[in-house]
């Protein structure tokens, strides 16, 4: 589908700025249709999303193991940037994926992780057993959560170690407003 | 009622990571589309969309190199040869205030934090399908307006000078009160 051309979009300047309208380029493909006739879009996808969930399993293995290996290269060699990121975004993955994945309390501890490698002032003094534990945390949680009675165990679990490591994040950042505003901010996603 | 044709949609998905875009590809699907492009990173996601000028973007914010929020303001270049009028939706893992509005000045249309859903991600859809914002163009920024709504309660200084007022008068309590009454 084209974007309207130029002739199309009209513009009203003002003293400080322009406002831009243009028809809708996209119109063509909202349909009125009877309420009979109205098919159920949101319900089809959760059934095709619920079809894959079979593969979510392995999806979660693959992804704790690529934070494992993020953090074993850091352990070895040291915090770089690149490494830094790379762990970052591992966690942050599995941060915005494991609930998708039937994993919500590893979803909870990667949040916890993430938020220690954004707003740690200084990676290379943050004690080791904080990462270890969140990294150790997620790989439990992970591998016992086919059991029922280790689910709530799962979210104690994170509920303490996110504890921890907000009370270690608000001592260090004690003279840093921004950073110590971020951390005690709340969530726009609603809590489990 | 409306329906949303998905068939005659063009979407572009830009996240680094395979498995969230096979759950995108696949609720996208299901919803009807069949144009599905795929990057797994900004600067191919820029690439594709002077491409295949998609009608819709789909895009991750934490990327390597070239992340989402640079992406968007790629997109987001008035004086581009390409379509900088875009719905951009940005998919993410980021979930705090502060976040949202950074995406937002970056010229993002919609945020939608993850955990993904279908009900999510169709409702976002269907905002820029059927209510598109115009767009603003300041010294500083370009991009869908950021007043979704008027406040018929705010009082303050009129940010944007030159329209119809230039700053609201508050009004004094005691008229607050009367109309009220």
């Amino acid at each position: 589908m084209a974007k309207n051309s130029a002739k199309d979009i009209e513009v009203k300047a003002c003293a400080t700025h322009q406002i831009i309208t243009q028809p809708n380029p996209l119109r063509k493909v909202l349909r009125r249709v009877e309420e009979k006739d109205m098919d159920d879009p949101v319900s089809r996808a959760e059934q095709a999303l619920a079809d894959l969930s079979g593969e979510f399993k392995d999806w979660m293995a693959t992804e704790v193991n690529r934070l494992s290996a993020a953090y074993v290269a850091i352990r070895n060699d040291g915090f770089t940037k690149e490494r830094r990121d790379e762990l970052f975004r591992a966690a942050h993955d599995i941060k915005g994926d494991a609930a998708t994945f039937g994993f919500p309390a590893a979803a909870g501890v990667a949040e916890s992780l993430c938020r220690v490698i954004e707003h740690a002032p200084d990676l290379e003094k943050v004690p080791a057993e904080l990462f270890t534990h969140h990294i150790n945390a997620i790989l439990a949680i992970v591998h016992e959560n086919t059991r029922l009675d280790r689910i709530s165990v799962s979210a104690e679990l994170s509920r303490r170690l996110r504890k921890v490591a907000d009370d270690y994040l608000t001592q260090v950042n004690r003279d840093r407003p921004e950073h110590l505003e971020a951390i005690l901010a709340p969530s726009i996603v609603p809590a489990e | 009622m409306f329906r949303i044709d998905f068939n005659k949609l063009r979407f572009l998905v830009c996240d680094d990571n395979p498995h969230m875009r096979r759950i995108l590809r696949t609720l996208l699907h299901s919803f009807g589309a069949r144009e599905v492009y795929e990057a797994e990173d900004g600067a191919t996601a820029l690439e594709m969309y002077s491409h295949y000028v998609p009608d819709i973007v789909i895009t991750d914010w934490a990327m390597p190199i070239f992340d989402g929020l640079e992406l968007a303001q790629m997109i987001r270049q008035p004086e581009s040869k390409g379509n900088p009028y875009a719905p951009i939706i940005m998919l993410t893992g980021h979930s705090e205030k502060r976040r949202v509005t950074v995406a937002r000045d970056a010229g993002v249309t919609e945020f939608l934090a993850k955990p993904i859903s279908a009900k999510g991600l169709y409702q976002r859809i269907l905002n820029v399908v059927a209510n598109p914002r115009p767009f603003i163009k300041t010294k500083t920024y370009f991009g869908p307006d950021r007043r979704r709504n008027t406040n018929s309660a705010y009082m303050g200084p009129e940010r944007r000078v030159g329209e119809k007022h230039e700053v609201l008068q508050q009004p004094s309590l005691l008229d607050k009160a009367r109309s009220s009454i």
